[in-house]
């Protein structure tokens, strides 16, 4: 059973992420992104990680993602140029990416962990439940916690910074201009 | 299942997104793909607290989930400004930091 859920869900999440890579319109490939999000939330599940799955999904598929969706209807479907600055980048950047997998499998494959070729050790019930997380998140790792919180705060201050209109000089040049 | 086949994935999932990274040119659809690589770390570190029994992985995920939300807002913020500023959307025809 677990198996199914697990090749279920990598099948997604895979799927979703080269769909994104290989979709031309941009609004399709967020689409795509939702995709390998959720499929991404139902791994966390098998992994008893509830609430991850649960922040994933809301805070991640649900409001980032709708903000992407956003941008790209104000943006607009933005066509690639054919036109390739980099001579052979189309052949060369999957071999990179290729080489990336080989390394990092050789990395994870043969390492000294014991615990990694296991199903894990016998966890607790809770584990991985909103009460257990926000008791860690609150206890021991409250000076992280408010660090986020600020650089959430310093990140919504610099996007209205930089996307936010100027009216001020837009307006007074061109009506100088004009008279 | 073994922990070994959530990492493998992971690896599959942030090379995927390397490589998405390198072939396209849209800031859009690689900001897109930073996030499949934000997301492989984070299978990695969900798995890695699932092997060890520990929660503490878990902790790092979220952190990891907050600064991709920070990423997404100022990078998207970037490219609204570059649409009003009538630049091309095309990350191989800025070369310069002059606006």
């Amino acid at each position: 059973m677990e198996e199914i859920a697990f090749f279920a869900g990598a099948i997604g999440a895979l799927g979703g992420a080269i769909a994104v890579i290989a979709l031309r319109n941009p609004f399709y490939s967020v689409l795509a992104l939702i995709v390998h999000l959720i499929s991404l939330a139902g791994l966390f599940l098998i992994l008893y990680a509830e609430f991850i799955a649960a922040a994933q999904i809301v805070v991640y598929a649900g409001a980032v993602m709708v903000l992407y969706l956003f941008v790209t209807a104000y943006v607009g479907g933005v066509e690639e140029s054919i036109w390739e600055p980099i001579p052979g980048q189309r052949f060369l950047a999957p071999l990179l990416a290729a080489a990336l997998f080989i390394e990092l499998s050789i990395a994870v494959v043969g390492t000294a962990l014991k615990a990694v070729e296991s199903t894990g050790p016998t966890i607790p019930a809770d584990f991985g439940s909103p009460g257990s997380i926000g008791e860690l998140l609150l206890e021991r790792f409250l000076v992280v916690f408010e660090a986020a919180s600020m650089l959430l705060l310093i990140a919504a201050v610099g996007a209205i910074v930089l996307a936010g209109r100027k009216r001020e000089r837009e307006t007074v040049p061109a009506r100088g201009a004009g008279r | 299942m073994d922990i070994t086949w959530y990492l493998v994935l992971s690896a599959l999932l942030f090379a995927v997104g390397a490589g998405g990274v390198l072939v396209r040119r849209s800031p859009l659809v690689i900001l897109l793909c930073l996030e499949l690589m934000l997301n492989a770390g984070n299978l990695a570190l969900v798995a890695f607290a699932r092997s060890s029994g520990n929660e503490e992985g878990q902790v790092f995920a979220l952190v990891v989930m907050v600064v991709a939300a920070c990423e997404v807002v100022i990078g998207l913020g970037l490219i609204v400004a570059m649409f009003r500023r009538r630049l091309a959307l095309d990350v191989d025809e800025m070369r310069e930091l002059r606006g």
